[in-house]
């Protein structure tokens, strides 16, 4: 179920490695926990944060959830299309509903996160 | 997921767990927040129609020749005079006039009504009318825990209600009755009362019924209503359906310290009767000007505003976020707020978690309710 193509974190995002650039997406586990997701506010490409920080929010019809940045770095990208159709986190949560791009500063923090089976085990499989 | 084991059950709360309901504790019950999810619930139930398991609400009977008077002198309406089969909306407040609660009272025979509370406050109303009760002439029978609530809500609940037809021996005959109105039959487990009520906004339907009978009747309407896209419902649909429709929920809009004329229920307080609690307070607050207001946001800037945000007017706070959301049908965000009556109309912010976001003042309600007339009647959008 959990792709092993990737990293995640205790706060239930993944990042996807291209290079030195990483991909930021929040999991099925936690998409569907939050259920319908309807905004979703993104960090300014440009803008650098060290791991951990908060750099966004996304909000379901009921819940709001920080959005912390996995790994130390400079946003490069972020997902426009996602700001405008929140609904790609629920259906496309590891695909079309990534978040933004960051170029790492600190690699070795990736060594932190957690790899497929580890972050299975966190989410009961 | 947090322990719900040590929460009260409903006749339905198996059939939830079975069919995909996310269940979370509400007021001392397991009850399921969603299903599907809360935009395609919501939708069921705007477009088409939608079954709401809302046992949790309390039910306290009054019986006896005083019953009539007396609940008139605790409540802000007035039931007397209410024809049987009559259902009145009121608050019952506290001297001071804030809200202990919003109920319903049914008016189901001579010197026979029917309290419905919300399930968040049952045991102060409980407690509140066992404290006033007068030793003769009245009865109290609180049934909360013996009667199972099935809402169905939408434009198709007629449609869905009639085809019952017969069931377990029993008639249903929903055409002609009328909104706010009430007939009881017998059922195989006792009595049930079949009410043109609800709190979505919609042509709806709420079925009380001993809770013995309640699983049977859910199924069938399940069954019945699959060609028309009956859905199960969970809160936080129901949240967003009456948030739109701007009925005030407790806790929300209706607070102890909130008074029916700052929630903007006033018009269901009758200052003419002799008596009842609260009155002096709310006369005195109706002829010195009433400090609070709600009203009807819109966020402008990009945002939800929730509940306990700050609203500001020239950069004072002036108020704060009693219910906001995204709202599914106009696909904005919305907020309902109560704040100094002097705010004017126009252009206003929120501060939500420190930064502030632009809104404007809109019309109310969000959304027009369809619950009488014409089930379909195309909706007047602001």
């Amino acid at each position: 179920m959990v792709p092993d193509d990737r990293k995640y974190t205790q706060e239930h995002e993944w990042v996807q490695m291209e290079g030195d650039v990483g991909t930021v997406g929040v999991t099925d586990f936690a998409a569907n926990e939050m259920g319908d997701v309807v905004f979703v506010e993104l960090p300014e490409v440009g803008s650098e944060f060290s791991q951990g920080d908060t750099v966004g929010t996304i909000e379901s019809v009921k819940a709001v959830a920080d959005l912390f940045l996995p790994v130390s770095g400079e946003v490069v990208e972020i997902n426009e299309t996602v700001v405008d159709s929140p609904e790609l986190v629920n259906t496309e949560s590891l695909d079309d509903g990534w978040l933004f791009k960051v170029k790492l500063t600190e690699p070795e923090e990736l060594d932190k996160l957690m790899d497929a089976a580890a972050y299975g085990e966190l989410t009961g499989g | 997921m947090s322990d719900l084991s040590d929460l009260k059950t409903t006749p339905l709360t198996d059939w939830h767990e079975a069919h995909g309901g996310k269940m979370v504790p509400y007021a001392g019950y397991a009850m399921p927040v969603q299903y599907e999810g809360v935009l395609a619930e919501h939708a069921a139930v705007r477009e088409k129609v939608g079954l709401f398991d809302i046992t949790h609400m309390g039910e306290i009977y009054v019986t006896g020749p005083g019953a009539e008077a007396w609940l008139d002198s605790l409540i802000t309406n007035r039931i007397s005079g209410a024809a049987h089969g009559k259902i009145t909306y009121t608050a019952m407040c506290k001297e001071d006039g804030g809200v202990l609660d919003d109920m319903l009272i049914y008016h189901l025979a001579d010197e026979h009504w029917l309290v419905v509370c919300n399930a968040a406050n049952h045991a102060k109303i409980s407690g509140w009318l066992t404290e006033h009760c007068p030793a003769d002439g009245v009865a109290l029978n609180d049934a909360s825990f013996d009667t199972a609530l099935i809402a169905v809500q939408g434009p198709d609940s007629r449609e869905l209600l009639c085809r019952l037809g017969h069931l377990a021996g029993v008639t249903v005959e929903v055409e002609g009755l009328d909104f706010y109105n009430c007939f009881t039959i017998d059922g195989p487990g006792g009595q049930w009362i079949v009410s043109r009520t609800g709190y979505t906004g919609e042509h709806g339907y709420e079925l009380y019924l001993p809770n013995d009978d309640s699983l049977a009747i859910w199924e069938e309407l399940i069954a019945k209503g699959a060609d028309l896209g009956v859905a199960p419902i969970g809160l936080a649909a129901r949240d967003t359906l009456r948030f739109e429709v701007c009925y005030c929920l407790y806790g929300h809009e209706l607070a102890e310290d909130i008074t029916p004329l700052e929630a903007g229920i006033g018009w269901a307080m009758r200052l003419k009767k002799k008596e009842f609690v609260g009155k002096e307070f709310l006369a005195a607050q109706k002829a010195a000007g009433i400090p609070r207001k709600l009203i009807c946001l819109e966020m402008t800037g990009r945002g939800i505003a929730r509940q306990g945000a700050k609203v500001l007017y020239e950069g004072q706070e002036v108020g704060e976020v009693t219910s906001g959301t995204f709202s599914p049908t106009l696909k904005k965000a919305l907020a309902l707020a109560l704040v100094q009556s002097d705010v004017p109309e126009g252009e206003l912010a929120v501060d939500v978690r420190g930064r502030s976001i632009e809104c404007k003042t809109t019309a109310f309600p969000f959304l027009s309710a369809r619950t009488k007339g014409d089930p379909r009647a195309e909706r007047t959008l602001p």
